[in-house]
């Protein structure tokens, strides 16, 4: 039998022990240390800031986002304060968030490979946990051209020039690669930025997208194409971190979708090691962390599962599952 | 706040248009959203942008604007028939207590819009209603034959003493306190943050709950970009724009 009072929820994710499974996602309330911090207070185990990078974005104009009934399109358009004004946020968010025991996530993206390695190098100064390589942004294509999540090789090329930038540093932070949902097959992109020495995968990225409102005969965005996410995006990220679970033996953030602890345990059990939540906060408010891991915790009673750490990848394989419970 | 009724933008049309002041009218559109007071829509014209306005009234809707930038001013060209595009309702408006009491409204500038909604509720609840409305000066007061016509008390004050007392908004509020009925007070205010910021401290030393309607940037208005935070954390689209407290001293729980 396993003991349940002992903090059920409680994980590894690489070197980092997490209170919770769940990781508030990059683009979601990241924007500023105290916003980071109240989804810590609220229960996320981890909390990923916004992306930044080289420079500051203002983003895209209104219209940026909206419910359209399956889930949610948005469109911010990377809006952040550039990367040496992102350190100093990270330095501050880091402060709040060490009491809370939660690890900070950095999240960077830039236009070209070289700046990639630069915008980490400027991150790395306030030392976070983790630096998640936003490869997969769909919402910046006019001005980046194709996401450099497209091709195994430029995923791999960033992944590289971004460990090449970390690994002059005393303690280079790990660095988790963000793919898009949106490619042929993304076991192939997972296996690349593997080899090109990621140390865990984030996945997925929104699902490219278009809302348009036939009365006024317009794209809803101003940006006219957007990320889908929320409900829409759940089986289209199980799906994806089930191909990426069996491909390459890296831990996994597995995100899109998820709303509930059951959605939670369903990530898991697709071979996720740690689950992010984004949209669920516009569903149910930033106290949705707290509502999913009581709900996960009430779903692992019930099922009689003592630790995330039985759920990971259960719905795998049976080759893949104890191949992964062995690795990850 | 999920409801698919808050989601997409739908259209309405203008169905009539109410002059308030020289920079401002109220857009009286063609059909009604169940709404509180206080809380707010999103405004979309079709390749001029989006934009937060408080709803003036949800039955029929409508969208008190004053002209202050491209956005309002393209609003104040619409017509009579002209469409408008909003998603919402949007985020937690004014939540009166029970029983009804005496409600101090506490309006400034432009933040007087989506006061006579309020105190149309209000009254009809069973509410004792009094409101101070503030402005620069007497040319700017909105709305005030319109409490009046509701017979709400009314202070009013200007900052150049054109009409009414010569000050702030919360020059009148021991005033109005005192002339209040025998009944527990209840402040409801909206208006520029120094006014709400104000206006708190003063319930805070009398010991009076308090609902302060705040205004923030606001972009994605679903909880996601985070331009709307106030304070340590608050997210105006989703805890707010109404706050029971004053969200720039207090701190959000979860």
């Amino acid at each position: 039998m396993h003991d349940r009072t002992k903090a059920p929820l409680a994980c590894d994710f690489l070197h980092l022990r997490l209170r919770s499974p769940l990781v508030l996602a990059s683009g979601i309330i990241g924007t500023s240390p105290t916003l980071l911090a109240r989804a810590a207070r609220s229960g996320a185990g981890m909390v990923t800031a916004k992306s930044c990078g080289p420079t500051p974005r203002a983003g895209h104009p209104n219209p940026v986002a909206l419910d359209w009934g399956g889930g949610l399109i948005n469109a911010i358009g990377l809006t952040n304060p550039g990367a040496e004004h992102e350190a100093a946020l990270l330095a501050e968010a880091k402060r709040l968030l060490e009491p809370l025991g939660v690890p900070l996530v950095a999240s960077i993206f830039a236009g070209t490979v070289a700046e990639f390695g630069q915008v980490a190098a400027v991150v790395a100064q306030a030392q976070p946990d983790l630096i998640e390589v936003n490869i997969s942004c769909p919402n910046v294509g006019d001005e980046f051209g194709t996401p450099f999540a497209g091709l195994p090789e430029s995923a791999a090329a960033v992944t590289d020039a971004v460990r090449r930038a970390l690994a002059s540093l005393p303690q280079p932070p790990p660095v988790s690669v963000k793919l898009a949902p949106n490619v042929p097959d993304i076991a192939r992109i997972a296996r690349a930025v593997a080899e090109a020495g990621a140390d865990a995968i984030t996945a997925v990225n929104t699902m490219p997208g278009m809302v348009i409102d036939a009365e006024a005969a317009r794209p809803v965005l101003a940006n006219r194409v957007g990320g889908i996410s929320g409900p829409a995006l759940k089986p289209v990220a199980l799906r994806a971190v089930y191909e990426i679970a069996q491909a390459v033996d890296l831990p996994i953030i597995g995100t899109g979708g998820v709303l509930t602890g059951v959605d939670a345990a369903e990530m898991l059990m697709a071979g996720a090691t740690v689950v992010g939540v984004g949209s669920a906060v516009w569903y149910r408010g930033v106290e949705a962390f707290a509502q999913i891991n009581a709900e996960l915790q009430q779903f692992m009673a019930a099922q009689g599962y003592g630790s995330v750490a039985e759920l990971r990848g259960l719905a795998l394989p049976p080759a893949a599952r104890e191949r992964r419970c062995a690795h990850v | 706040m999920s409801e698919a009724l808050a989601g997409l933008h739908r259209p309405y049309r203008v169905a009539s248009i109410r002059l308030e002041n020289a920079a401002t009218r109220t857009l009286v559109l063609d059909r009604s959203l169940a709404a509180d007071p206080g809380q707010f829509v999103m405004a979309w014209l079709p390749d001029v942008g989006e934009k937060p306005f408080s709803l003036a009234g949800a039955d029929p809707v409508c969208l008190t604007v004053a002209a202050v930038g491209p956005f309002s001013r393209a609003l104040h060209t619409l017509a009579v028939g002209d469409r408008i595009w909003l998603r919402g309702p949007l985020g937690r408006g004014f939540a009166p207590p029970s029983p009804a009491g005496h409600a101090l409204l506490v309006g400034g500038g432009y933040g007087v819009a989506p006061l006579r909604f309020l105190a149309e509720r209000l009254l009809a609840a069973g509410w004792h209603v009094s409101a101070i409305v503030g402005a620069r000066r007497a040319a700017d007061l909105l709305l005030v034959e319109a409490l009046a016509a509701l017979g709400v008390r009314l202070w009013l004050t200007t900052e150049d003493g054109s009409v009414g007392l010569r000050g702030l908004a919360t020059d009148a509020f021991d005033a109005a306190l005192t002339a209040a009925p025998e009944a527990r007070t209840t402040v409801f205010a909206c208006g520029p943050v120094g006014m709400l910021a104000a206006v708190a401290a003063l319930c805070r030393t009398r010991g009076l709950p308090v609902q302060l309607a705040w205004e923030a940037h606001m972009r994605c208005a679903v909880g996601l970009c985070g331009s709307c935070e106030v304070g340590a954390g608050w997210l105006t689209c989703l805890d707010g724009p109404v706050f029971p407290c004053d969200p720039t001293v207090a701190l959000p729980m979860g």
